[in-house]
């Protein structure tokens, strides 16, 4: 497996504060890796190492193949884009002005550039604003602009902060269509974002970062870590004596009460033991209205690992 | 020059011509800056002593450089700590462009412009003086080291203005504290300028020569200083750098 990107024990320090310490990850080539986390844990600091804005304290990194290092900086900005989560427009200039700019800043001969900031443009529905003067657009607007600048140089690698921040919702599912175009396309996309549900639906794995990496892995395996196999039920009316009627089933770990007539109820292979707990749930004579196996959404395992952390720093 | 420099200068001078304080600044000092010095060599009257002749003419040469030692701060001044202001500071440096393309494509977008007014006002001091000046004065001002020095010194004291200000701007969160520290760092070359123009120091062509040379030095110094203090990671944090 090629990697993209890969992080090797990466440390920050800024003065005595930890920002980013001692994580760990590889990025394939042609995947979208979402990287999450509350504010100030690390995600933008982890950016901007890898993308040689700052110098690692300690550990090792590369991108698109070549170490992270102060003398490769050059040659690395010219793999990858960097979208920040503030536009970070010209606001005088014209939108072509803006692109142009960059296009000189990646070294795309002044032939071609025309052709590439159309391509772009047109890539986030603003081809028709190319002569507006970046100050006169809207929040969203100008964010479209910038994540066209992102394409212009046609990376290996591109790292979006927040790419959908202040787009309305045709605007965000445009992006979030592009960002499949670009995984298509082999494109590495290191997404740190805040909406979890974006991030579920886009990214082949997802690293959660607190200052140190928490968790790395496909939703589907980080909810299995996290969390242990359920059935959640509900009945018409509470179940007289659920300690009873639980154990009395076969494969049952444990119970606990969700509401007055819900339960979740433990258990190591769901679709095995779902059927005899609901013939001993009608045979108690009490009313079945629901019993399925437990989801979690990526929500319920974010807030898992921030809350532990929460409660570790008390 | 590499593309990634005319690219720097091309967006500099596209973003000065629509800023109104920049473009209001550019146009309103220089005006001063000429107006005071012609009003007072035009002032002189015939048979007025040598030394009080020598002592206007010194002043207006004085004037005269005041023109490329601050024009350059207020651009200078805003070049770096007016990109991060606006947030496109991180989008710039992380694209492969160098500090030394960047930090180029800045300064020349200030010296250019201020280099060619300086000029323009010399030229227009020269002149007016020799269509409405006494003798006198037109035998002081039209003088080859004085013509020397403009044409020499000019550029490099843009030069020496730029590097004081890209300092300043690198360190500063603001951008008219930037300005107006940068207007404060390069007062005292007004005071070595004055040494010339008021003639403690011989004024002949040999003296102009050292003193391009002396200040040629100073601008390498100044430019590696910058250059040094151009660190990515201070840029975007308060740490890092050298």
């Amino acid at each position: 497996m090629e990697a993209a990107i890969r992080a090797r024990g990466l440390t920050k320090r800024f003065g005595a504060r930890s920002a980013v310490e001692d994580v760990t990850f590889d990025v394939p080539v042609g995947e979208v890796f979402g990287f999450l986390g509350p504010n100030g844990a690390g995600k933008t600091t982890t950016v901007r190492v890898l993308s040689t804005l700052v110098r690692p304290t300690a550990g090792t990194a590369e991108v698109a193949g070549i170490p992270v290092s102060e003398e490769s900086g050059a040659e690395i900005r010219n793999q990858i884009s960097v979208m920040t989560e503030t536009p970070g427009l010209y606001l005088r200039l014209t939108v072509f002005d803006n692109l142009e700019y960059f296009a000189g800043l990646y070294g795309i001969p002044p032939r071609d550039a025309r052709e590439r900031i159309l391509a772009a443009l047109d890539a986030v529905g603003m081809a028709g604003r190319l002569g507006d003067r970046a100050g006169a657009l809207s929040k969203g607007l100008r964010q479209r602009v910038a994540l066209a600048r992102a394409l212009l140089p046609d990376p290996r690698v591109l790292f979006l902060d927040e790419p959908t921040s202040g787009l309305d919702p045709v605007a965000t599912r445009e992006v979030r269509e592009l960002i499949d175009g670009l995984r298509d396309r082999g494109v590495t996309v290191f997404l740190t974002t805040h909406r979890l549900e974006e991030a579920e639906r886009l990214c082949d794995r997802i690293a959660i970062l607190n200052t140190t990496l928490r968790i790395v892995g496909t939703p589907a395996d980080l909810r299995r870590t996290l969390f242990s196999p359920a059935l959640e039920v509900s009945t018409v009316a509470p179940i007289t004596d659920p300690g009873e009627l639980f154990a009395s089933v076969r494969g049952v770990d444990g119970w606990d009460s969700t509401g007055s007539a819900s339960y979740r109820v433990s258990v190591h292979q769901p679709m095995a033991v779902a059927p005899d707990l609901a013939r001993a749930i009608v045979a108690s004579g009490v009313g079945l209205v629901h019993l399925s196996e437990a989801t979690h959404s990526l929500e319920d395992v974010y807030l898992q690992l921030v809350r532990d952390d929460v409660e570790a720093a008390r | 020059m590499n593309a990634r420099v005319r690219a720097v200068l091309r967006k500099e001078l596209r973003e000065f011509r629509r800023n109104k304080l920049v473009v209001g600044t550019m146009a309103a000092l220089p005006v001063i800056f000429v107006a005071l010095p012609l009003t007072s060599v035009l002032a002189v009257k015939a048979g007025t002593p040598l030394l009080a002749i020598k002592g206007v003419v010194g002043g207006a040469g004085l004037g005269l450089f005041l023109v490329p030692l601050l024009l350059p701060t207020i651009v200078a001044g805003y070049a770096v700590v007016g990109e991060r202001e606006q947030g496109t500071l991180e989008p710039v440096l992380s694209t492969p462009v160098r500090r030394e393309e960047l930090l180029i494509g800045k300064a020349l977008a200030a010296i250019v412009p201020t280099v060619a007014i300086a000029y323009a006002l010399f030229t227009l001091f020269v002149i007016v003086v020799r269509l409405f000046a006494v003798p006198e004065v037109l035998t002081l001002v039209w003088r080859p080291a004085q013509v020397v020095a403009i044409v020499l010194f000019t550029p490099l004291l843009v030069a020496f203005s730029i590097w004081v200000g890209l300092a300043i701007s690198v360190r500063s969160s603001d951008v008219r504290v930037a300005q107006q520290l940068a207007t404060l760092a390069v007062l005292p070359m007004a005071g070595l300028l004055a040494l010339f123009t008021f003639r403690v120091v011989s004024p002949n062509v040999m003296t102009a020569i050292v003193g391009a040379v002396l200040l040629l030095v100073i601008d390498v110094g100044a430019w590696r200083v910058v250059s040094g203090l151009f660190d990515r990671e201070r840029l975007l944090t308060r740490y890092g750098g050298p």
